[in-house]
């Protein structure tokens, strides 16, 4: 049985190309860039060669990025650098829908006594810029954005909230996790002072990450340690999954303009022949603004696990918002702060779409989906007719 | 991802009993859409014999909550309704070989179904607004925490959220169902223990005599610079000797009555202490 993999805000395929460049660096050039001696010292220009590949797909300068694990550790670095940087400020403003690596790390510093605003969406996802405008105040440490969302893939105003924010001299930190490598980011342009990215999202190995840090924004270290990345990130650097990462920004920058309109006419094509072949079917989130790549949609009367283990039979490999698939009893938070009803998130099913699909796996999903929602809702003692 | 049994896997992909029975006898309906699974029940019940005839299910829910509802209706048909009752969530657990534990809840749910059928083929169903609801979250009722908890031998609140959902939501009702635990757990099983006492062999209470000499009256004793020794015993009199300060203490006929305190308490309520 072939994998048809839509569920790439997840994580990604590593792309051919990147893993031709790092293989030699995970055999025979395994030496350590921080020593003195040629075979180890000499493989630090690999580690520039991917900072500048990275700022380049950012618009950035190249030591304006730090390498990190992953996308994680740039989040909590980010805040936590400017929580340290500025001791007097006690104020996180953030939204109700960010993924748990800014969430739960905010509600951990408000249980150290931080205060928290967390914005509200509106039922499609959106940004709610009046909130957020009154929740604005002199005691703000850092405004903390996604840039667009994981499960709904909306994309929010980071231009418009960096610019608020940049003449209040607030530092602003956004979480694009999802957007980069996916829709163009020119931070010479944007407002943001710290960004987060994943190398995993975007075709390039898990366990690497990078955090963009503006120059001349205040910057506190969160790993303690070795002198690498100028001080600023310590432990020895994952040289192989960095060059990796490198080769992945490459590709996206070069790739991106086409894919973009690929992936926006696979992702259309999915979601229209699946609304117009199952019935009480609701697209979740703001279709005019968002990720090329995602669709959110909401199969009522069935339940998502259900859904997602009869295409698992099949190969096809999805992500669900119920609360059965999330590990807890509670379903997914963002389909809630979206105000969608409960009987929606409990059968929303996400496809998350790469470069390496292609039409014919779209169209095997559009043959077996509406049949297994159909079988479903058989069992289901809940119906349009059904439903007292 | 679940780690689910072969079983769970086959019913849940090719279930048995789907649908409704037409005009049924008896029809059990439990959870919500909302709560994010639900099963409906109908049976076809022979009025003579009370034997379970046909048992269909629908359900909306997770696979494990379309396997559990499948197991149910498979376990139940061709038993009378007081065989059926006797049916407990743990059967249909390990009629599907087991359920991952976050996902128990699936099947308490088909034995409520069942028991709600039930209630409503004899004209037993009992209004909602009588039961104490705990969990607000999933609409749990405490009666129906206790009745679970002693079932399946549930101690954490945990556990209970696994059986339930009961505190899987906000989590505001934990202390309460930690409450209804310490309840359950922490008074009933002393009438257990006395029991367990008597059942002693001359061995083991000569052991345990001297066990709970040693190691709760003497370090007392020792504490104010007294002791005491074991020097025989005769059936259910325990005779002693005191030792140190206690030797002409004029406390000495209370601290007597003190160890033979213990005694009964701890190894039986026969003994009797006297001074060898």
């Amino acid at each position: 049985m072939n994998t048809i993999y839509l569920d790439n805000n997840a994580t990604t395929k590593i792309a051919p190309e990147v893993l031709d460049e790092m293989l030699p660096y995970l055999t025979d050039l395994y030496g350590n860039p921080s020593s003195m001696h040629t075979f180890g010292g000499s493989l630090h220009k690999k580690i520039e060669e991917a900072r500048e590949k990275v700022a380049t797909l950012l618009g950035a300068e190249p030591e304006e990025i730090i390498f990190t694990s992953c996308g994680t550790e740039s989040d909590n670095t980010a805040l936590m650098s400017a929580v340290e940087s500025y001791p007097h400020k006690r104020h996180i403003i953030t939204t109700r829908v960010e993924h748990p690596a800014v969430f739960n790390f905010i509600k951990h510093l408000a249980r150290k006594g931080l205060r928290v605003t967390f914005i509200p969406v509106d039922n499609l996802g959106r940004f709610d810029m009046d909130t957020f405008l009154k929740a604005l105040d002199d005691d703000v440490v850092v405004v903390s954005v996604m840039y667009a969302n994981n499960e709904s893939g909306v994309i929010f105003p980071i231009e418009k909230i960096g610019q608020i924010l940049r003449e209040r001299k607030i530092i602003f930190h956004t979480d694009a996790v999802q957007a980069v490598g996916k829709i163009p980011i020119n931070l010479k342009k944007l407002p943001v002072d710290m960004l987060s990215l994943s190398g995993h999202k975007l075709h390039a190995p898990k366990g690497v990450g990078a955090l963009y840090v503006r120059r001349g924004t205040r910057f506190y270290p969160y790993i303690i340690g070795g002198h690498q990345e100028n001080g600023r990130r310590a432990g020895t650097e994952n040289l192989a999954s960095i060059i990796g990462l490198g080769k992945a920004c490459e590709l996206a920058m070069k790739n991106m303009e086409k894919e973009i309109v690929y992936l926006c006419k696979l992702r259309d094509k999915l979601e229209k022949r699946l609304i117009e072949l199952c019935p009480d079917t609701r697209v979740n989130g703001d279709r005019e603004n968002r990720l090329p790549n995602t669709t959110n949609i909401s199969f009522e009367y069935v339940e998502g696990e259900a859904i997602l283990l009869r295409l698992n039979e099949y190969g096809i490999c999805v992500s669900s918002g119920s609360a059965c698939t999330s590990g807890s009893l509670e379903p997914s938070h963002v389909l809630r702060a979206m105000g969608v009803p409960f009987t929606a998130i409990h059968g929303s099913i996400r496809f998350s779409l790469s470069r390496y699909n292609t039409e014919e796996e779209i169209d095997s999903v559009i043959e077996i989906m509406p049949k297994i929602i159909k079988d479903l809702r058989e069992l289901s003692p809940f119906g349009k007719e059904k439903i007292k | 991802m679940w780690d689910y049994t072969k079983r769970v896997k086959e019913l849940f992909l090719n279930p048995k009993n789907v649908g409704e029975i037409e005009n049924p006898d008896a029809i059990g309906e439990v959870g919500s859409i909302v709560c994010g699974d639900s099963l409906r029940l109908t049976l076809k019940i022979d009025k003579e014999t009370n034997k379970i005839v046909d048992a269909r299910f629908q359900t909306f829910g997770c696979a494990s909550a379309i396997a559990s509802s499948s197991a149910l209706t498979e376990l139940i048909k061709g038993k009378t309704l007081d065989e059926a009752l006797k049916i407990t969530n743990r059967d249909i657990a390990e009629y599907l070989g087991g359920l991952p534990k976050e996902k128990m809840h699936c099947s308490v749910m088909g034995r409520e179904a069942l028991e709600d059928a039930i209630a409503n083929f004899r004209g037993e169903k009992k209004p909602k607004t009588e039961e104490k609801i705990v969990c607000e979250c999933f609409d749990v009722s405490e009666e129906k925490i206790r009745k679970v908890a002693i079932e399946n031998h549930l101690t954490t609140a945990e556990d209970i959220t696994n059986y339930t959902k009961a505190g899987g939501g906000c989590g505001s009702c934990i202390p309460k169902i930690e409450a209804i635990l310490k309840d359950i757990w922490f008074v009933k099983p002393l009438p257990e223990i006395k029991v367990k006492l008597k059942k002693l062999t001359n061995l083991q209470k000569i052991a345990l005599i001297q066990d709970v000499i040693d190691k709760e009256i003497r370090p007392r004793l020792q504490a104010d610079g007294g002791d005491v020794e074991l020097i025989d015993i005769e059936g259910n009199k325990v005779l002693i000797g005191l030792r140190g300060m206690c030797v002409g203490c004029l406390m000495g006929n209370v601290t007597l009555k003190g160890i033979e305190k213990k005694l009964k308490e701890l190894v039986s309520e026969d003994i009797t202490v006297e001074v060898g």
